[in-house]
């Protein structure tokens, strides 16, 4: 009988974490932040098909990147937990914290046990009555969650993003100025993003039920600065 | 709540009924026959140029015995389609409830809507496992109907209690009251309605419905509770207004109170007061 190499549990980990923040971090990323109007959430993504950012529930919405049939597996999952949440109880019981402990759960288990870990962040954000009362909490590859105030950033090259995003950043700010801050973030310098490079959604705060809307076509458009300028 | 994870063989897709079956929530259907529940009345739809117009009456009753006056029996199902419902009120109330779910849980786990005729077929198969508790005393007889954006028109649905679907070009009717109701708007249908007009002939339904039927509630002047009434059109469900339905039952009445408008009701039959030799 063969005997395995011994590995230490701590080059196993790294391991594991090396390859999955490598293959997040080659994924295009995504910012979501408060502004007054409610939460934006903003992806680059080419595509009009492969969701980023999609409705989990009422006031809940769900962002993931890295692999897309990883994270769309697990947005699925929280649509499904969230809807038979509401039904078994009530549809106010259904919060975005609960959601969110559950996928560090998730993904926590298959960091350690699996063969091979998620390669995906993920972020559940829900929308409150006013700024503060936002949440946003974002999970790493490895269930680490993490409870963001005001804005968060997944995948790309995170730190720049987030530094320019923090420059920028109000919580007051409109829907034009918080998606300009957004898109100014994403892109860094010397790179200019258009309609068709983005994904954006918003979580209302005074939507009478269903917060979540996407922001496309003539309407993205609008919204965004014109490239002459 | 745990957030439920499936192998392939067993995943649920974008149903939700499916998935609470899976989960093991999926109230089992009743072994004995089970007398005078709570029962749900009265609904009519209609067409329109615009589109649907639904509306039904408050009344639940439990054998003879009035149980509830302000039930409401025209939900939305979702922002294009509306469903009326007659019948057991419990299991009613919770085939709404499982309806609207399954639509808004398909529409988001897929990431788009279903067909205006998917939307009706999935109701059919929901009246159609209803079927067991059917034969049990809970019957539940719903209409659909709702706005087609890709046809650009109103549609409506009729069922039958073993699931059955039943497109009607013009008006359907449910429930115990639904042949007087049925009848009045047969007579007064015309292909040129418009909004108010059939408003008013849909509130002129359920009138004459209640006026016929026990288990059919009338307007209730001395409370002000009047029948729901609901359009759908490209602009989606919208619910009358309480001041509008009471304003147009107001107008009915006062047509009906002219004396040459309403049928002889005929002579009391009297008893006779005088006791014979008393004097007063």
């Amino acid at each position: 009988m063969s005997m395995p190499f011994y590995v230490a549990p701590e080059q196993v980990m790294k391991d594991r974490a090396d390859f999955a923040r490598k293959n997040i971090a080659r994924g295009r990323p995504l910012v979501a932040l408060s502004y007054t109007g409610g939460i934006l959430m903003c992806a680059e993504n080419p595509s009009n098909r492969q969701r980023k950012i999609s409705e989990l529930y009422d006031r809940i919405a769900f962002g993931g990147v890295g692999r897309y049939n990883e994270f769309d597996a697990l947005r699925i999952a929280g649509v499904r937990a969230a809807d038979l949440k509401g039904y078994s109880y009530s549809r106010e019981d259904v919060d975005a914290r609960s959601l969110a402990n559950q996928y560090a759960g998730i993904l926590g288990n298959i960091f350690t046990h699996e063969m091979k870990p998620m390669e995906v962040e993920i972020l559940v954000a829900e929308v409150g009555a006013g700024a503060n009362d936002d949440q946003l909490f974002h999970i790493l590859y490895d269930g680490t969650p993490m409870d963001e105030i005001g804005y968060a950033v997944l995948g790309g090259e995170p730190e720049a993003i987030a530094e320019r995003l923090k420059e920028r950043f109000d919580a007051a700010a409109d829907l034009q100025a918080a998606l300009g801050s957004a898109v100014t973030a994403l892109a860094g310098p010397g790179r200019q993003l258009v309609a068709d490079d983005l994904e954006v959604a918003v979580l209302e705060r005074g939507a009478a039920r269903r917060a979540f809307r996407r922001i496309e076509g003539p309407e993205l458009e609008g919204l965004l600065p014109s490239p002459a300028s | 709540m745990k957030i439920p994870r499936f192998d392939r063989g067993d995943d649920p897709g974008p149903s939700f009924v499916e998935l609470l079956r899976q989960s093991g929530l999926a109230p089992p259907p009743p072994t004995t026959t089970i007398d005078n529940v709570t029962h749900a009345t009265t609904c009519v739809a209609v067409r329109y140029a615009d589109g649907v117009v639904m509306a039904g009456d408050r009344r639940a009753t439990s054998g003879h015995l009035i149980s509830h006056r302000t039930m409401e029996k025209v939900y939305p199902a979702d922002r294009f389609s509306g469903v009326a419902i007659a019948g057991a009120a419990g299991p009613a109330m919770e085939m709404v409830k499982l309806f609207q779910l399954q639509l808004e849980h398909y529409e988001k786990v897929e990431g788009s809507f279903l067909s205006l005729e998917g939307k009706a077929n999935q109701l059919g198969q929901m009246v159609r496992s209803n079927l067991p508790a059917a034969m049990q005393g809970l019957a539940v007889v719903p209409i659909f109907a709702g706005y087609d954006l890709r046809r650009g028109e109103g549609r409506l649905f009729q069922y039958d209690v073993t699931g059955g679907r039943y497109e009607e070009s013009n008006f359907a009717s449910t429930g115990s009251g639904s042949l007087h109701a049925g009848t009045v708007i047969k007579l007064g249908y015309r292909s040129t309605l418009d909004r108010a007009s059939s408003i008013d002939l849909v509130i002129s339904a359920l009138f004459q419905a209640a006026d016929e039927d026990s288990a059919t509630g009338g307007p209730d002047l001395v409370r002000g509770i009047y029948p729901t009434v609901a359009t759908i059109t490209e602009r989606g469900f919208d619910r009358v207004t309480e001041e509008e339905i009471a304003e147009r039952f107001a107008s009915l009445v006062e047509r009906l109170a002219t004396p040459d408008s309403v049928a002889d009701v005929g002579v009391s039959p009297t008893i006779s007061t005088d006791r014979g030799g008393d004097t007063a």
